[in-house]
């Protein structure tokens, strides 16, 4: 706060404070010219000089050890009543917890304060670490604050929220369900998670959703899931509507959203949909990715995508008027013909006109008699198992609520990545029996591996990057590999020159 | 018949129980809660009415030519002393008629003599203030009337009417002499001390109320938090060894807690500085090179439980907002023990803290807005001149009396200006 305006008054109080337990008293600077006073400047210029030539302030020391009571209170006490601190080139008083008695002003006060003027000591203790109790009660601290907070300015009456998975068990089920379980376990209001499953319940989808730790509906669909993504759009619509009457049948009060088991939501699109009083529709950013796809193809859809500017988004539009004007969808013409048509394809995985996942609605229009249930939509039994999105459930479609600042805010993203329908994966994804050794460790000799087998392929083998082709390694190394698919080549390639020098 | 009586009686109970826990519950479920201190719930009172100032008009050397000549008077922390003056001359309470007036005003900016830094140089403030004392003591009968008792002056720097930013200095030269018997209006307020005279109104430092509306965030922002601070430890400047500045409480704070996860403390300033603060649940507003410090206004402001360590000190409008239930006290010598005592705080106290300072009137009262509004600052200024009055007989003199020491005081003070 001073800056220079100060620099005078601490020359006073360097003076003044080398003194020690002088009393600082001001009339003392003016000129008097003293023996004691020319004798204090003499030993102030010499002890000036010494410190100079030292590097420090040794004026300290001395006092230290004229002044100190008892030299054992040194490291021991939390707060030493030593008269100086120790501090040796050090401007900081670090955890030395040196105290200094105040210098006590010689002035009159005319009230008694217990606050006293002067250099004080800096207190330290003698652990200044934080406690893990208090840590935890401060943590509980802020979640009752936090959840006051929520009480107050977030939703007033929260609604259960209703998520509806359809899924299969695949390669990818476990990252894409655990995904989706984690958002899920994060929503701060009630959830009710209905699981569907084609090709019916199984053990595996069972144990990843049992630790959710929040309200699971696990059901088996018979049909098995088709590998092309047509057909397995149209089983998904089957799965949902089934969930759908789940949801009917328990008459269970909440809000229903459609999270597909590959999509990511964020969590301000659960305080959103709270915000739905029937059916309401979200956009969703499309994240249509090309899978490897080669070089030419993929500049030739960047430009195409490019000229038309299109955004990757789905969504409900609005006017002027923020009222729904209609429906904003993802342009798929640059993809035309380069699609994937199976799940094995490595090409782009086109999203719907519209995807189920940016709806939402009020679980009590699919109930069967409620007194405000409005009447534009129609009943889950009448409705052909072939639609496309659930605007099909509506009879008038413009009845949806755009939610997200009027379809501005994307609050979830469309995503489809699977693997092969052919790739394998260690069941519940935990490996028993252990596999085979493929890097032998260089430091460590492993007394339980097998001697190495002589080499029997080419000598030459390039250090360099190249793909080396798949047959050769196959041959060689079969006993010593699992199997790998695609990647891996690099490593091959390194082990077995590794091998050969080794040899 | 008896059993309908006492069935009536029954009922009667039940109801008034349920009512008493419903009321219990909403209150508790209440976003604010009222304030009343010590002088009782006077907050909002309107001062309109209830008294008439007086203001003086002093020649522009004793205000408008000094902020002439440095406009930055009107943004540093002390500028309430000419909002204030801004504020008096428009404000109902303002009569023209001296005769029936209640208080006098003397604008003169006595904070306005700036560094190139932009810190106040106390040196000439003696000396302006007495040239303006003799001049309405020469032109107008009313302070000889009572020498001073029914005058009141705003003096915001440092350490108020000592008049110089060194604790030492202040403490020697005390208040001026010849405001000895008037009411002064400061932010310094520490019990015991010289620098605070009995009958003295705390008021806050000035803040920018537009620059902290503009950081506002939306309030489901989560706290997360625990406790908040922005400043120096060590004032490397004046006092690179510690222990001068702030009392070693500062630096105190620093040893103890720089490894403390729940405490998030710096010396940078960041740009978020505003919003930060509104989402911790403890901001620490530990004293300075003065106990007071703009810290208060802003952690009132945001919400944040101001964690206040300066011992003795003496926190704006004393009588009219209950500190000690809005903030937390720690003395200084119990600084390295303050995560104890911050955790230990029961939760259901903190929200009754930060529901006490959701109170729109707890935060009107901390600014200085321009133009004034109900509630504010100003008016509290004025509510706490209106709950002195009236004013006793005994401060009128008689005639030939004379209490105030005309040449009291260091020999520099008694050069004119």
């Amino acid at each position: 706060m001073k800056l220079s305006a100060l620099r005078l008054s601490y020359m006073n109080r360097r003076s003044t404070s080398f003194r020690g337990s002088a009393p600082l008293d001001s009339s003392a600077e003016s000129a008097v010219k003293s023996p004691a006073a020319i004798f204090w400047l003499l030993l102030h210029g010499v002890c000036c000089l010494i410190s100079l030539v030292l590097g420090f302030r040794f004026s300290r020391l001395v006092f230290l050890f004229l002044f100190s009571t008892s030299a054992s209170n040194l490291y021991g006490m939390p707060f030493r009543q030593l008269a100086t601190t120790a501090d040796l080139a050090n401007p900081l008083n670090v955890p030395y917890n040196p105290v200094v008695n105040p210098e006590v002003p010689a002035i009159n006060k005319t009230v008694s304060s217990r606050v006293i003027v002067g250099r004080h000591g800096i207190r330290i203790r003698p652990w200044p670490h934080p406690n893990p109790a208090e840590v935890m009660r401060a943590h509980q601290i802020i979640e009752s604050v936090q959840k006051e907070q929520r009480i107050q300015f977030g939703v007033k009456s929260p609604k259960t929220v209703i998520a509806v998975t359809p899924t299969y068990v695949r390669t990818f089920q476990r990252l894409h369900l655990t995904g989706v379980m984690h958002s899920l376990m994060l929503v701060p209001y009630g959830v009710v998670w209905i699981v569907v499953e084609a090709g019916g319940v199984t053990d595996e989808t069972a144990a990843i959703i049992a630790k959710s730790g929040v309200r699971t509906i696990h059901i088996g669909f018979k049909q098995r899931m088709p590998n092309s993504w047509e057909a397995r759009h149209k089983l998904e619509v089957k799965m949902r509507l089934r969930a759908l009457r789940v949801v009917r049948e328990q008459k269970l009060d909440g809000i229903v959203m459609f999270a597909d088991d590959s999509n990511m939501h964020s969590m301000d699109l659960f305080d959103e949909i709270q915000n739905v009083k029937w059916f309401g529709a979200v956009s969703i950013g499309i994240l249509a990715h090309s899978g490897g796809a080669d070089e030419s193809s993929l500049v030739a859809v960047k430009e195409e995508v490019e000229k038309r500017s299109s955004m990757p988004v789905q969504g409900p539009a609005c006017n002027a008027s923020n009222k729904l004007a209609g429906w904003h969808t993802f342009n798929s013409l640059p993809y035309e013909g380069k699609s994937a048509i199976l799940i094995d394809d490595r090409a782009t995985v086109l999203p719907q006109q519209l995807e189920w996942a940016g709806f939402v609605m009020n679980s009590r229009l699919l109930w069967k008699e409620t007194e405000d249930k409005p009447d534009w939509m129609k009943d889950l039994d009448s409705v052909d198992a072939d639609i496309e999105s659930p605007l099909s459930l509506l009879k008038d479609p413009s009845v949806t609520e755009p939610l997200g600042s009027c379809g501005r805010q994307v609050l979830l993203w469309w995503l489809r990545v699977e693997a092969r329908s052919d790739s394998k994966f260690p069941p519940g994804w935990i490996i028993d029996p252990p596999l085979e050794i493929t890097v032998p460790s260089k430091r460590t000799p492993w007394p339980d591996v097998p001697p190495e087998p002589p080499i029997t392929e080419k000598p030459v083998i390039n250090i360099s990057e190249q793909t080396v082709k798949h047959t050769k390694t196959r041959s060689s190394r079969s006993k010593r590999r699992s199997k790998r698919k695609h990647e891996a080549k690099v490593v091959d390639t390194q082990v077995s020159v590794r091998h050969s020098e080794q040899n | 018949m008896e059993i309908w009586k006492w069935v009536f009686v029954g009922i009667l109970c039940y109801a008034a129980f349920a009512s008493t826990v419903g009321a219990v519950k909403l209150g508790r479920s209440q976003p604010t809660e009222r304030i009343s201190g010590s002088a009782g719930d006077v907050l909002e009172d309107d001062p309109v009415g209830r008294l008439k100032v007086f203001v003086y008009e002093l020649p522009s050397k004793y205000n408008k030519k000094i902020l002439q000549k440095d406009p930055r008077c009107l943004t540093h922390m002390f500028a309430a002393e000419i909002f204030m003056h801004r504020f008096l001359l428009s404000s109902p309470v303002r009569t023209l008629n001296p005769e029936e007036a209640d208080w006098f005003y003397t604008p003169v900016y006595t904070t306005c003599d700036l560094t190139p830094n932009g810190l106040p140089l106390p040196f000439k403030s003696p000396r302006m203030m007495r040239s303006a004392i003799q001049l309405i003591s020469s032109n107008w009968p009313y302070w000889n009337r009572t020498e001073g008792a029914d005058h009141f002056f705003v003096v915001p720097h440092d350490f108020g009417a000592c008049f110089h930013y060194l604790e030492e200095k202040a403490i020697e030269r005390g208040i001026l002499h010849l405001l000895q018997r008037a009411t002064l209006v400061q932010t310094f307020g520490q019990r015991n001390h010289v620098c605070l005279k009995e009958g003295a109104i705390t008021v806050p430092p000035y803040a920018p109320p537009q620059k902290m509306q503009a950081h506002l965030i939306p309030g489901k922002t989560p706290r997360s938090i625990f406790v908040y601070f922005r400043g120096l430890f060590y004032d490397v400047g004046n006092d690179p060894e510690g222990g001068y500045y702030a009392r070693g409480a500062r630096a105190a704070v620093w040893e103890n807690f720089k490894d403390n996860p729940l405490f998030d403390i710096s010396t940078e300033h960041p740009t978020t500085y505003y919003e930060d603060m509104q989402r911790a649940v403890f901001c620490l507003c530990p004293l300075g090179w003065a106990p007071w410090s703009p810290r208060l206004v802003e952690a009132v402001i945001f919400g944040c439980i101001p964690v206040i360590i300066a011992d003795d000190i003496v926190l704006p409008f004393a009588d009219a907002i209950p500190w000690e239930e809005i903030g937390v006290f720690v003395d200084e010598k119990d600084v390295p023990n303050l995560d104890t005592i911050l955790t230990s705080i029961p939760p259901e106290v903190i929200l009754r803290k930060q529901r006490l300072l959701a109170n729109p009137s707890m935060k009107q009262a901390m600014l200085f807005p321009q133009p004034a509004q109900p509630g504010d600052a100003f008016h509290q200024v004025l509510n706490g001149l209106a709950r002195k009055l009236p004013h006793d007989k005994s401060i009128y003199l008689k005639p030939g009396e004379k209490i105030l020491n005309w040449t009291a005081g260091p020999v520099g003070d008694l050069k004119p200006w």
